[in-house]
């Protein structure tokens, strides 16, 4: 049995190493802008996905708001940059230990908030840190802050003839968050937040500390947003609150991992490769008319995935792997 | 020898109802210890001031030497109390190997040995072959054992079992109590909540009778079911074969 | 104003706490309403005072509809159920919004000439827009008689009762989904009465629900999810804080100060004011 485990580590390793080769080569072969964006947009939410699920998926803690974490990195970043000269590197980092440190101070409150209060109280403070930023007036305001063009460079982050340096920090990113979920959900954090989404009281009557695993989970999911929030600032080179803060980021971010799977590893990687193309292709293909025709589609399309598969794209994977179980199942009870 | 708990003249108040008053129990190292009473004698509500679920009203709890009556449950099960739930709850999205895992973190950081400890759980409690079963597909009797290995995982000096016997077929029932004899072969003291005194009396060294929140009569099962006192209580109460 | 909020979060709190649903898309059903209310009157010049009725009907069956056909299911999810619940209505407002733009156009529409429109009363010295009074006496009139409804009518006890334990309900012979479907209908049917209403002063166009939900939400949560007069009493909380905040912040800053009342509150009281569970 522990065989069977291991294996299934190793293989998911595996597979992800081979995805990721698959996509780092994919520029060979895509030579169009357009399409590049969509790929650099679809790595991106994946990563942020990935990060949001560590908190909402893993723990439990469903959080609506994550688009504050991911408006916290953009312009931790970018006030550095502007203002003090900072290189975005180090702006980037600034963020996300300013988003996770936000998340816990927030924790604080908010983790006795149980269901819809809490979502609420999510949705509800990314509101406010929205309307704050829109009358920041050191901040930009709601005008927001255009970055400087100061020319291609690696040193600052910042590539205008070419999208490949978006599109291999995005794929990095997206590996990052996918190879922490990997690691955690290994680890006696990942062990811990599985159960204080399923019980927090039998959690808690088996030594886990509760309250400190989802500040622990807050924490790391808001600095890898932060840190997506961060790229996507230099990716655009003009931010405002609206674009950086808005709720749909915090859709956005949760519905990869809700189509997917919730709370499993593939889930944001496989929601993100489907919904985020489709997003940007009715959007462009059918949406040209502005007449909300790719609205429709989008919003068809959702309502028949989390109808048709409550628990993710992958299920359909693990259809096999159920069948199996039922057998041994079967074996177990008849002993 | 000081005793591995104690309670000391515990109270506990909801409101204006008194659910435990001036109660003090101790339950010595090695012990198996019934905890038994009527419906609404405070049973639950003692065992869940042990536990740490919240603290009393008034008194203390001592545990292995020490006043744990302020600490969280997450802080007593880490000095070594392990409980069950009366009514279980299992990690259900969770396999059963991974349940007990979760319990098994507790003194084992490194996770290839948590997963050891968990097997070693799994074989002690007969669940070994239904270790990749998800929690949500097992049997009710299943459920229960599921309980004991979790708090069994975290190599607790005193497990609480919140009536794991209730309800059972009588073969089920055999098949705990065995358990609960060998758990306390490996040194493990018990203290254990049952109703129903026909199955817990056979298998107690001692005996607590809760009656309207007081400790009513204590001592060997034997003499606890042929005192008047205890007949009385029960009286009426269609479970009270055992008198 | 506040009495509106109220309104449209006595509809919300109908489905949300009665039924124990998410429903992402009532600020959907608010615009749609509105949508009614304006095309009865531009093509029927039914002013929208009278037309009002009409549009609770009609938003009556359509929230009926909508439970019966996609809601349903959404509940039968054994796992996940809340997401799925979220996500499904959340799809749902997507597509509302998608057909709103697709068939009224993004345009932004106006009730130009009506009743109440523009018109202020005087009332013991204080002026008051007529359009926003008659929407609180029609919010006053609504609540009182949806109160009477669920705690008087067998019917409403139905939906009590069916909340609670939908397998007894079962065995006692009440048909869960068409309690439901009712409960859902006149959910919707609250928000029509606030829709037609608010169509006389607000513009009306594909994205105005959204404005409106969190607001909504807010209250709800407020008042205590399941208490219907929590979120009536939200309702109000809301207007006043909207109104004082006006005064002492810049007008982009206003929810800010509802929002904020929300955390206070919850913080206290994780169960909103009036919160029964």
């Amino acid at each position: 049995m522990d065989k069977n485990f291991a294996a299934r580590r190793r293989r998911d390793l595996i597979v992800a190493g081979a995805l990721a080769t698959l996509a780092a080569l994919a520029p060979l072969f895509v030579k169009d802008v357009y399409v590049q964006n969509i790929l650099i947009l679809t790595l991106m939410y994946a990563a942020l996905s990935q990060s949001w699920n560590i908190l909402s998926g893993y723990c439990g803690q469903i959080s609506l708001g994550h688009a504050l974490y991911f408006g916290i990195g953009a312009y931790t970043t970018e006030l550095l940059f502007t203002k003090f000269g900072v290189l975005p590197w180090f702006g980037m980092l600034a963020g996300g230990g300013i988003a996770a440190l936000i998340a816990m101070g927030l924790g604080y409150p908010f983790f006795r908030l149980r269901g819809h209060y809490f979502v609420i109280a999510t949705i509800v403070i990314a509101e406010i840190g929205l309307l704050l930023f829109q009358n920041w007036e050191w901040a930009g305001a709601a005008m927001g802050i255009t970055i400087p063009v100061r020319g291609d460079s690696w040193l600052k982050f910042q590539f205008l003839r070419s999208k490949l340096p978006y599109f291999y920090f995005a794929l990095g990113l997206c590996c990052l968050a996918w190879f922490v979920t990997w690691w955690l959900e290994d680890s006696k954090w990942g062990f811990w937040w599985r159960a204080v989404k399923d019980n927090p009281e039998a959690a808690e009557s088996l030594g886990v500390v509760v309250f400190n695993s989802k500040m622990g989970a807050a924490a790391v999911s808001a600095f890898l947003v932060a840190v997506g929030g961060a790229f996507y600032a230099q990716f655009l080179a003009y931010i405002d609150p609206e674009s950086v803060m808005g709720f749909q980021f915090s859709l956005l971010m949760a519905l990869p991992a809700v189509l997917g799977g919730i709370g499993t590893l593939w889930g944001p990687v496989l929601g993100a490769a489907i919904l985020i193309p489709m997003t940007e292709l009715t959007r462009s293909y059918i949406g040209g008319s502005g007449r909300g025709v790719d609205l429709i589609v989008y919003g068809a399309l959702i309502v028949a995935i989390s109808l048709a598969l409550p628990q993710g794209l992958v299920s359909l994977f693990s259809r096999a792997k159920a069948k199996n179980q039922v057998k041994n199942q079967v074996k177990g009870a008849t002993r | 020898m000081t005793a591995l708990l104690e309670t000391r003249g515990v109270w506990q108040r909801f409101g204006g109802l008194v659910a435990n008053s001036d109660v003090s129990i101790s339950v010595g190292r090695g012990e198996i210890v019934g905890l038994i009473g009527p419906n609404g004698a405070g049973k639950s509500t003692l065992f869940n001031l042990i536990a740490g679920v919240l603290p009393p009203t008034q008194g203390s709890i001592w545990f292995d030497g020490e006043d744990v009556t302020n600490l969280p449950a997450a802080e007593r099960c880490q000095r070594g109390v392990g409980r069950t739930f009366q009514v279980v709850k299992s990690f259900e999205t969770m396999t059963v190997i991974d349940n007990v895992i979760v319990g098994a973190l507790v003194r084992n950081t490194v996770m290839r040995e948590a997963r050891g400890k968990a097997h070693e759980v799994l074989e002690f409690t007969g669940l070994a072959a239904r270790a990749d079963v998800l929690a949500s597909d097992l049997v009710p009797a299943e459920k229960r054992r599921l309980e004991v290995a979790r708090a069994l995982a975290t190599e607790p000096k005193l497990l609480l079992l919140d009536e794991v016997l209730t309800g059972l077929t009588p073969t089920e029932a055999q098949t705990g109590v065995a358990l609960v004899r060998k758990v306390r072969d490996a040194g493990i003291t018990v203290l254990m909540v049952e109703h129903v005194m026909e199955i817990v009396m056979p298998l107690v060294d001692r005996a607590i009778v809760l009656d309207l929140g007081k400790v009513l009569v204590e001592g060997k099962p034997a003499d606890v079911v042929r005192d008047p006192k205890v007949i009385k209580a029960y009286l009426g109460d269609r479970h009270a074969v055992g008198a | 104003m506040g009495l509106l909020y109220g309104l449209i979060a006595v509809g919300l709190a109908l489905i949300f706490g009665l039924m124990d649903v998410t429903n992402f898309a009532h600020g959907e059903f608010l615009m749609i309403a509105m949508y009614l209310s304006f095309f009865l009157f531009a093509f029927f010049a039914i002013d929208p005072l009278l037309s009002a009725p009409l549009v609770a009907a009609a938003m009556f069956v359509f929230g009926a509809v909508v439970y019966l056909l996609i809601v349903r299911f959404a509940m039968r999810a054994k796992t996940n159920a809340g997401m799925v619940q979220i996500f499904t209505t959340f799809g749902l407002a997507i597509v509302m919004r998608g057909l709103a733009q697709f068939f009224f156009t993004p345009d932004y529409r106006s009730i130009p000439q009506s009743w109440l429109g523009g018109k202020t009363i005087s009332f013991a010295g204080i002026f008051l827009p007529e359009p926003q009074l008659v929407g609180a006496l029609v919010s006053i009139a609504a609540f009182a008689g949806l109160y009477f409804f669920i705690h008087r009518t067998d019917f409403g006890r139905a939906l009590e009762a069916t909340r609670e334990d939908p397998g007894a309900v079962a065995l006692v012979g009440i048909d869960k989904n068409r309690v439901f479907a009712f409960g859902w209908g006149l959910g919707a049917g609250l928000v029509g009465l606030a829709g037609a209403i608010m169509a006389v002063f607000f513009y009306i166009y594909p994205d105005v629900g959204a404005s409106f939900a969190l607001i909504a939400y807010v209250t709800v949560a407020l008042g205590g999810f399941g208490s219907v007069f929590g979120a009536f009493a939200g309702g109000i909380i809301v207007g006043l804080v909207e109104a004082v905040t006006a005064l002492m912040l810049p007008p982009s800053l206003k929810s800010v100060g509802i929002y904020a009342v929300y955390l206070l509150v919850v913080f206290i009281r994780p169960r909103g004011l009036f919160g029964s569970m």
